[in-house]
């Protein structure tokens, strides 16, 4: 007998356009599962025309099989790829379920800051540290032998008087708070070996009473250079180098006669600002000068063999006028918004 | 000090358009510094007036003003202001008469403090300018009555201008003069460097008078020399000048550059002596020579010796002070201040002028120890040129004669005991090698001389004398800076030296970096407090009350007078500041020292001398006298760590942050504290840590973190709860690894436990974590206390931890078996050591 061949070309596509269709239409997850069955499920057409195949002749059944394959497998795919889609679509709505005002974003923990002093003192070192130079520091309860008499204040010269010292009760402990940072210098000369470049930065005190411009507690930055040769000449490359760090490649510096009793020659330093408030000008920045004989003297230094330049400046002076702060108040009286504007960087 | 230009321009040339700025401007190249600007501040038509007639108006407030009719112009003509020869003019004063010439300040005027003169209505008149007294044009602080010019000696015709005749124009320029250059408090002085500055031609004022023999009045020295073996004195100049005019009056040139230079005029011959002081630097003094009783005598004070300074202070005079003394006792303090017994009055006709040279230190001693700083001292303890003797003591005679109608007399003595100074050798090259400038010998020999110094060219250098006026020469070096200075600091050329190569940072300075950044970088706000505290706060944290501590001689405020032993009460200072101000949620912190004398604070040795080496010795004595200075940290928080904000609840501070600040400072120099309970003083006795190190010696206690007691608190004006630490770091550094030594990190597979144990509801946490730790062994990798719980099913007394924990092998994966046993080993340790339980 001859047979039909139910498993026609037609009939396949067919039942693939339905099946298609049924998956296309499902709007959601949930849709797409119901529609399993009736697409790709044992219920769907193409299934039955696969139950048919068994019973086909012979001749029939592997091309009837390669046709119904062919269908599964563009089913299957069409249906992974609705789920896929759909999968998307749905997790988008989630997530924008999930959105938040990010401009309200609350701070889980609080930032904190450097004081700039502190900070100021570190970024200066840092400069020093980086030309090969090694930080100093002494105690700030000094004996009067390391801030006067080693730095060749005579014990009755006026210069001991112009320092505004807290001498320490009893006076005749000899003890003071440390005036400058200079006794640092002796101390280094005293416990390294030559040649010395170290810079001392530090607190120091002086009895002036508090103003806008003035305060008991103050910080200072001291270098001091000791070899063979050195002349005023490296004193002024190392300033200006300094100077050009912390100011900008404009930065200039000049020098003016002065007197200090640990340096002969001395020198008033002033900067040239470019980025001063108002307009680039020359600001008061320190004083200078070749280390006096008597203090390398002092320190056990043959002056014939050795020279020496040191140079000091003011920190709080410094801040006023690189980052604009107008008032010596802000800088003493611990106002955290007075730290929390610097941050951690200058 | 400050410079009338006219005076100035007396000895050196000035350009016709000097000003005080540019003489100032000169003045800085050569190493003085700027002080400002002084001038009388009066401007505008001020005429000499002549008062022709005045009506005396009683008023109703009991006042009687003055309707006066003032010439201000020659008859017929206009006035200075362009206005009317005759002036209506009100005045309040009434020490005037008819005839007097006055000085009128017309409308048009302005006098000091912007007084602007205008006619004005006033007392029912138009008042048509003002009569001036002393003090309204700045003259002085006279206000007696208006200026009559007849009693300052002045006849001048009506309508002249009284700026120009009193010297109102006058201006100074004000310098700020370094202690070595004494020489420069002188005209003298400023005008020579002014020349050193300007090139201009110096005139030396020394010259303006010349000393004429005298002698017979006793003059004796008696001194032992008993400052660092320095004789008092080098010279002594006594003369006396008899029959001044004692109604004569300062002329108005010398009474305007007196004001100008800072000095009130007092009397005629006063002034004079300050006038030549000022001229010449060399303080000057004159005796009423009637009440001087004999000779005079330099010398000590004797023991219970007293003298009434010119200021009227009764004075307790010390054995080493120098007194000048007639045959009745001290009649002055050497060099500092005349007495009162022997002061010049308005009946002194016979004067005694002294000019003497003293020696630096014997006055600067004198001066502090009477506290007493005057125009003289000033002087003496900065160095006055031991030649100016002669020529000051000249020139006050020449002035007496001039002015006060006196006579020079033959009486006087001279004393001599000048000092020659030794030449000091400057090598040929020595300034070149300092300064970094090539200096000819020319240009050195020429600096020299126009500083003053004798010059000798010899070979490979030279042999220089410093003039008389600059004790402060006393070495090559000095020399080279005068080279230096009058060459011009603009010459010295710019050369980088190159250090040898560094070691960067010591490790104790990279430590407290990384602390300061560790707590800046979590939320910590760096603040720096002062270091003064009262004696009760500085013992709030000690646990010995009455432990030695560095107390301040002269401290700017009585209750700070004590240097910190502790950082906390500045930072409960500093939350004080920052509440008023609003500031109420905090966490600020501070690095710094602490001052902790071993034993009291006592007299000490007297020091070593300065400009030489002192033995190790001593030394190593000098060292042991100052007062150990640990570094401490403290941190302080108030108010909220975490503050209200959306889908976030606030936090408050507590005892947890103290503890997490000392472990973000401990971390970051790679130690692992201990925290132990604690009730240390100042801290409350329940919330409080121990911070405590491990050491190659022991554990270390380096402080307390924790909640401050309330009652402190709220002493403070702060909220009761504020938590806080203090620990010393030089403590924490000690258990610092200098490199940190890393752990194997395991890549196999975790597993992980968690653990509740029922103990005794007092038992520290940590105890009992520390425990866990040794009993689970090494395969442990991790421990976490995640919760404290009591109550319903733990009995009452007891507390159940629950712990965290994560096991790792380095070589395999770990069985739950293994993970057990490790675990239960734990259990068991913590039932052994504390009879802890497992939580059913």
């Amino acid at each position: 007998m001859s047979a039909e061949n139910p498993i026609t070309q037609s009939a396949v596509d067919s039942a693939v356009a339905n099946a298609l269709a049924a998956i296309n239409d499902a709007s959601d997850l949930a849709a797409l599962k119901a529609a399993r069955a009736s697409s790709v499920g044992e219920q769907s057409e193409i299934a039955k025309l696969n139950g048919l195949v068994k019973n086909l002749p012979n001749e029939f059944k592997a091309s009837a099989g390669q046709l119904i394959g062919k269908a599964r497998a563009e089913l299957n795919a069409a249906f992974a790829a609705r789920e896929a889609e759909l999968f998307a679509v749905e997790e988008r709505a989630k997530l924008a379920a999930e959105s938040v005002d990010v401009t309200s974003a609350a701070a889980p923990s609080r930032l904190g800051a450097r004081h700039p002093l502190s900070l100021l003192q570190d970024q200066i070192s840092d400069v020093f540290v980086g030309m090969g130079w090694e930080i100093a520091e002494g105690p700030e309860v000094e004996s009067e032998w390391f801030n006067f008499d080693a730095l060749n204040f005579d014990a009755d010269h006026p210069a001991r008087a112009m320092q505004d010292t807290f001498f320490v009760d009893p006076v005749e402990s000899h003890l003071v708070l440390r005036t400058h940072t200079s006794p640092v210098q002796v101390r280094s000369m005293l416990e390294r070996d030559l040649p010395i470049y170290v810079l001392c930065p530090g607190r120091v005190f002086r009895t002036d009473e508090l103003d806008a411009t003035h305060t008991p507690v103050f910080h200072q930055v001291e270098g001091l250079a000791v070899d063979k040769g050195l002349t005023m000449a490296d004193l002024r490359g190392t300033l200006e180098h300094f100077a050009r760090i912390m100011f900008g490649d404009d930065a200039q510096i000049r020098l003016r006669p002065s007197f200090f009793p640990f340096t002969e020659p001395s020198a008033e330093l002033d900067v040239w600002h470019p980025g001063a408030k108002g307009g680039a000008r020359w600001v008061e920045w320190g004083g200078c000068g070749m280390v006096n004989p008597n203090v390398l003297k002092a320190a056990g230094i043959d002056p014939e063999v050795y020279s020496g330049f040191a140079f000091g400046m003011g920190i709080e002076r410094t801040l006023m006028f690189r980052n604009d702060v107008r008032d010596m108040h802000d800088m003493v009286e611990s106002d955290v918004r007075f730290s929390e504007q610097f941050g951690v960087n200058l | 000090m400050r410079i009338p230009l006219s005076w100035l321009a007396e000895y050196v040339d000035l350009p016709a358009d000097a000003t005080p700025e540019s003489v100032m401007a000169d003045l800085v190249k050569v190493g003085l510094e700027e002080e400002g600007v002084h001038s009388f501040g009066v401007t505008g038509p001020v005429v000499v007036g002549q008062v022709l007639s005045f009506e005396p108006e009683p008023q109703s407030n009991g006042k009687t003003i003055r309707w006066c009719q003032v010439r201000v112009a020659a008859d017929g003509t206009k006035a200075a202001d362009g206005g009317a020869d005759v002036r209506g003019i009100v005045c309040g004063a009434s020490n005037f008469e008819v005839g007097d010439k006055v000085v009128v300040c017309l409308p048009g005027a302005v006098l000091p403090g912007d007084f602007k003169i205008a006619a004005r209505s006033t007392y029912g008149h138009i008042s048509d300018g003002m009569m001036a007294s002393a003090r309204e044009l700045n003259l002085s602080d006279d206000h007696a009555g208006i200026i009559r010019l007849h009693t300052m000696g002045l006849d001048p015709k009506v309508g002249t201008d009284a700026l120009e005749l009193l010297h109102l124009t006058e201006q100074a320029a004000e310098v700020n003069v370094t202690p070595d250059r004494g020489y420069c408090f002188s005209i003298r002085g400023i005008a020579r460097e002014l020349s050193h500055a300007t090139g201009a031609d110096f005139r030396d004022p020394k010259s303006n008078a010349h000393i004429e023999r005298a002698e017979g009045f006793p003059l004796t020295i008696s001194d032992k020399a008993p400052i660092r073996d320095t004789a008092c004195t080098q010279r002594v100049v006594l003369r006396v000048v008899k029959g001044i005019d004692p109604t004569k009056p300062t002329p108005p040139w010398m009474v305007a550059r007196l004001k100008m230079a800072g000095m009130r005029s007092i009397s005629l011959v006063v002034d004079i002596t300050n006038y030549t002081m000022l001229e010449l630097g060399q303080p000057t003094h004159a005796y009423d020579l009637d009440k001087f009783k004999g000779g005079m005598t330099i010398r000590r004070a004797l023991p219970g010796e007293t003298l009434k300074t010119l200021d009227g202070q009764e004075r307790k005079l010390d054995l080493e002070d120098l007194v000048m003394a007639d045959e009745n006792g001290a009649v002055g303090l050497a060099g500092v201040m005349g007495g009162e017994s022997t002061e010049v009055s308005d009946t002194t006709v016979n004067v005694l002028v002294e000019a003497a040279h003293f020696e630096p230190i014997s006055i600067a001693r004198s001066a502090r120890r009477h506290k007493l700083t005057s125009e003289a001292s000033k002087r003496f303890e900065r160095g006055v040129d031991p030649r100016m003797a002669d020529n000051a003591a000249a020139r006050v005679v020449q002035l007496l004669e001039v002015h006060a109608m006196g006579a020079a007399d033959s009486l006087g003595a001279d004393y001599r005991a000048e000092t020659q100074a030794s030449p000091i050798w400057l090598p040929a090259e020595f300034a070149t090698e300092l300064v970094g400038v090539e200096y000819s010998a020319d240009e050195i020999t020429d600096i020299l001389q126009q500083i003053g110094c004798v010059v000798a060219s010899v070979e490979a250098g030279f042999e220089v004398i410093a003039p008389t006026w600059r004790p402060d020469i006393t070495h090559k070096t000095d020399l080279v800076e005068e080279i230096a200075r009058i060459g011009g600091y603009h010459r010295i050329p710019s050369r980088l030296p190159v250090a040898p190569p560094g070691r960067g940072l010591s490790t104790t300075q990279k430590r407290r970096r990384a602390i300061v950044n560790a707590l800046a970088a979590s939320g910590h706000v760096e603040v720096l407090t002062y270091p003064f505290l009262s004696s009760e706060a500085n013992v709030w944290f000690s646990e010995n009350k009455s432990r030695p501590v560095v107390k301040l001689a002269n401290a700017l405020q009585d209750d700070a007078a004590e240097m910190r032993t502790a950082i906390l009460p500045g930072l409960i200072e500093a939350a004080k500041r920052n509440y008023s101000r609003g500031l109420t949620d905090l966490a600020i912190f501070e690095e710094g020292s602490v001052f902790e004398p071993i034993s009291v604070i006592g007299t000490n040795p007297p020091l070593p001398v300065g400009n030489e080496l002192p033995s190790s010795s001593a030394l190593a004595a000098l060292k042991a006298t100052i007062p150990a200075q640990p570094k401490h940290l403290a941190v302080l928080f108030a108010g909220k760590r975490v503050a209200d904000q959306v889908g976030l609840s606030s936090r408050s501070a507590d005892f947890k942050d103290a503890i997490q600040a000392v472990r973000v400072a401990a971390h970051a120099v790679g130690v692992e504290p201990i925290v132990r309970q604690a009730t240390p003083a100042g801290f409350h006795p329940g919330r409080t840590a121990e911070i405590l190190v491990p050491t190659a010696s022991g554990e270390l206690s380096i402080g307390f973190a924790g909640e401050l007691d309330p009652q402190l608190a709220l002493d403070n004006n702060l909220p009761r709860r504020i938590a806080a630490v203090e620990i010393n770091l030089d403590r924490l550094y000690t258990a610092a690894p200098n490199v940190v030594q890393a752990s194997e990190i395991g890549t196999m597979p975790a597993a992980t436990q968690d653990l509740s144990l029922v103990v005794d509801a007092t038992l520290p946490a940590a105890e009992l974590l520390n425990t866990i730790t040794v009993g689970a062994g090494e395969l442990l990798e991790n421990v976490v206390l995640v919760d404290d719980y009591r109550g319903d099913n733990v009995e009452a007394g007891k507390k159940s931890l629950t712990f965290a924990l994560r096991f790792r092998a380095a070589d395999r994966t770990l069985t739950q078996a293994e993970a057990s046993e490790a675990r239960d080993a734990a259990v068991a340790l913590a039932n052994a050591k504390f009879g802890a339980t497992l939580r059913a």
